[in-house]
């Protein structure tokens, strides 16, 4: 009975897909000659090519000309906006931002802000990946378990992923300032004054890093999640029929086949880190003094926003920048090419 | 196929093609002036119905950002409110031919022509919407609270701090005094204390000894805790900050900002405290505050050189500029409507004192304040300081080395256009 009921319901569906196909295989035959005709003119390899081609002229368009352009201001001289009101330069701009007496002490360096900006960034990126990635994991080992409102918890974790970064240093601004909610907060419960934690260095770093994690950590926790969810369970019954402790079985069955996503997530984690931007910049402007001036921002403030606009040094630190962005990139890619090979093996 | 081709270019250059007739103008707003304005705009284009106006409202970061971007490519507005007058006057038009009369331009707004034309040019290129002076603004009422006689008009920066840290103190109110995170504010306190920043030639020289002692003073009262260290700390590079929110909030005892801020804090303030304009305090040279404000212009690029002057002879206009003037509670430009007498559209006694004060204030603005609004450099000089007093404020680098680095800073520049 059922499958006849089946069949009378396949019956118009197929017709409507035979319908569909109708101008889909109209189309199909209009160009399949001048494919063919393409194709024997130009062999299998031309055919690729030819496909590839709208995604690499997109490419084109708008990642390798900008590069190239790039590139080209990092060689000129000036503050107008324009390649042909400006002036060559050669290499000036690079040596000004490598000419120091020592590179551990900005102040001594032409370009002070680079280097300082490029000293706040290494430190953040430090701090910051490693807390990231130690939150994330806890997050995912937590999220991983029977635990009650599991799919609620997953929601309120990765919901701030989902925030516009900016929003997401405005809500955090609103909350630090010194008149914000957790001077209220605390002062209402404590008796505590007022606080300026967005201007005391310590405190605004703590802030930038914090809030960094808060916003990205249900992305990468959710990377982590599921390759806690691969991992083959009757691999934790043996263990347990063992008698083996929770921390050995962390260490030895856990941690190495959680492997390969911890990877992924440390080299995304760098990556974002180096790049860090929207909600330090919303949060903290970059201060107190320079202590939260990020690379970005850096070559932001030079390129665009200061009265000292310098478009051909903006373009320098980010040519440099995007060398640092290269490494790590590669580095991702022979990470993902050795799990690659040791799931094959 | 040839037809869409040609249709999308037709389309293509209707788009970027003003109609005859079509005047854009980009407008920003500090307060009420942009109601004001579209107002004005509206009646002159009834009067005017061959002339279509469309005002494009965007935000002051847009001007400061993007305009000079759109500036340099060609594009842009027909006509423009802005600040960097001098910056970019290489791009404003010379209304000269297009004029009804240009002599009346001349008498009325020639004392800020320099501000917006290319140096040694004659041309006519808009008008200031607004005189703007540097100031003081103090919280009379902790003033009166704290037992503390408000510092009298003679009164110097030091004695201000003093009065302000002890009101402050007495009031258990978190800052003394601020002011606004900008070189241009800087600027009036370092020539108060004798400071100048442009050669005989009128090319920019090293930071001298009078902007020294007040940069001193300045971080000095910072780290001591009499003025608000928030401000300057809260923003790295050229970022501007006001502390305009925490004198509105009571917070602040002695703000030192500028005219502007009187229908702000009309409106914002009201009844809440008595506050008072005071002028700018005294250095051991004067007593100066930093001239400014806003202006109007026209645009090069126009494709309508003649409607765009229709509309700025009309702005300009002396009952046009009087009610703009009298409405947004601004100090107007043109001298008929000075000589004329304004009558500022508040019932709020403060407002009306406080605009005097500044009137009062301005006999006292320096030959050097007049003419930094007109110098190439000032803005250079500007981005310099309150980089570098920043980072003193906040511990990064010593007085010294901040001395050292705006020197840096403003000749590379000035080598840079060489």
């Amino acid at each position: 009975m059922s499958n006849r009921h089946e069949g009378k319901e396949a019956l118009p569906a197929s017709r409507l897909s035979g319908l569909m196909m109708v101008p889909v295989k109209a189309v199909m035959q209009v160009v399949d000659v001048p494919l063919r005709a393409w194709q024997r003119l130009t062999g299998l390899t031309g055919m690729a090519s030819f496909f590839l081609l709208p995604n690499m002229a997109v490419f084109g368009i708008f990642v390798l000309v900008p590069f190239v352009i790039n590139f080209v201001y990092s060689m000129t001289g000036g503050s107008e906006i324009f390649l042909a009101q400006r002036f060559y330069v050669g290499a000036a701009q690079y040596r000004d931002i490598f000419d120091c007496r020592s590179y551990l002490d900005p102040s001594s360096c032409v370009e002070d802000g680079f280097w300082v900006s490029a000293r706040n960034t290494a430190l953040f990126v430090v701090v910051q990946v490693t807390l990231m990635i130690l939150v994330a994991l806890i997050t995912a080992l937590v999220l991983n378990r029977e635990i009650i409102g599991r799919s609620f918890w997953r929601a309120v974790f990765f919901f701030p992923v989902l925030l516009s970064p900016v929003v997401v240093g405005l809500i955090w601004r609103w909350i630090l300032q010194r008149q914000g909610l957790l001077n209220l907060v605390l002062y209402d419960l404590f008796g505590f004054e007022p606080y300026s934690w967005l201007t005391d260095r310590n405190a605004a770093f703590a802030a930038a890093v914090g809030v960094t994690i808060w916003a990205r950590v249900g992305f990468f926790a959710l990377i982590l999640l599921a390759g806690l969810q691969a991992i083959p369970k009757d691999l934790y019954e043996a263990a347990e029929m063992d008698g083996t402790r929770r921390t050995r079985v962390f260490f030895r069955i856990t941690l190495p086949l959680l492997m390969p996503n911890l990877i992924v997530v440390l080299v995304l984690g760098l990556i974002r880190s180096v790049q860090v931007f929207d909600e330090a910049y919303v949060l903290t402007g970059g201060g107190p003094g320079t202590s939260t001036m990020y690379l970005t921002q850096y070559i932001y403030e030079k390129g665009f926003a200061s009265d000292l606009r310098d478009p051909g040094l903006a373009a320098a630190a980010s040519i440099l920048m995007g060398a640092v962005l290269v490494v790590l990139t590669l580095v991702q890619m022979a990470a993902s090419r050795r799990n690659e090979k040791q799931g094959e093996r | 196929m040839r037809k869409v081709i040609l249709a999308a270019a037709a389309m293509g250059l209707l788009s970027s093609t003003a109609w005859a007739g079509d005047v854009r103008i980009m407008w920003y707003s500090d307060g009420v002036e942009g109601q004001v304005f579209h107002d004005l705009i509206d009646r002159f284009m009834k009067a005017n119905p061959d002339i279509h106006v469309t005002i494009d409202d965007v935000a002051y970061g847009t001007v400061k950002d993007q305009l000079p971007v759109q500036l340099a490519g060609g594009n842009g507005p027909d006509i423009a409110r802005v600040t960097a007058l001098k910056a970019l006057s290489q791009y404003w038009l010379d209304m000269t031919p297009y004029l009804k009369d240009a002599d009346f331009w001349v008498k009325n707004y020639g004392d800020q022509a320099d501000w917006m034309r290319p140096d040694g040019s004659k041309a006519i290129t808009g008008f200031m919407t607004q005189i703007t002076l540097t100031g003081g603004f103090a919280n009379k009422t902790l003033f009166d609270q704290a037992g503390v006689p408000l510092p009298d008009a003679k009164a110097t920066w030091n004695d201000w701090v003093a009065a302000a840290k002890k009101v402050a103190d007495n009031q258990k109110v978190p800052y003394a005094i601020a002011l606004d995170r900008s070189g241009h504010r800087l600027t009036g306190p370092a020539l108060s204390y004798g400071g100048s920043y442009m050669d005989a030639a009128g090319k920019p020289m090293p930071i001298d000894a009078g902007t020294k002692a007040f940069i001193t003073d300045f971080v000095k009262w910072n780290n001591d805790g009499a003025a608000s260290k928030d401000v300057y700390v809260s923003a790295a590079g050229t970022t501007y900050r006001a502390a305009s929110e925490d004198f509105i909030n009571g917070q602040l005892v002695y703000y030192y900002s500028g005219s502007w801020q009187i229908p702000n804090f009309a409106s914002k303030i009201g009844n809440a405290f008595d506050w008072v304009a005071t002028g700018s305090p005294c250095g051991p040279a004067t007593c100066t505050g930093m001239p400014g404000g806003a202006g109007l212009v026209a645009v090069k690029a126009t494709k309508n050189p003649e409607d765009v002057a229709k509309v700025m002879d009309y702005l300009a206009s002396t009952p046009i500029a009087k009610e703009f003037a009298e409405r947004t509670l601004f100090l107007p430009a043109s001298k008929e409507v000075i000589a004329g007498g304004l009558d500022f559209k508040s019932d709020d006694p403060q407002v009306k004192a406080a605009l005097q004060a500044f009137v009062a204030a301005s006999t006292t603005t320096s030959p050097e304040a007049l003419k930094l609004p007109g110098w190439k450099w000032s803005d250079t000089y500007y981005g310099a300081l309150v980089t570098r007093v920043s980072q003193a404020v906040a511990g990064e680098i010593s007085l010294d080395d901040a001395f050292k680095r705006i020197d840096s800073d403003v000749a590379a520049k000035v080598a840079e256009a060489k």
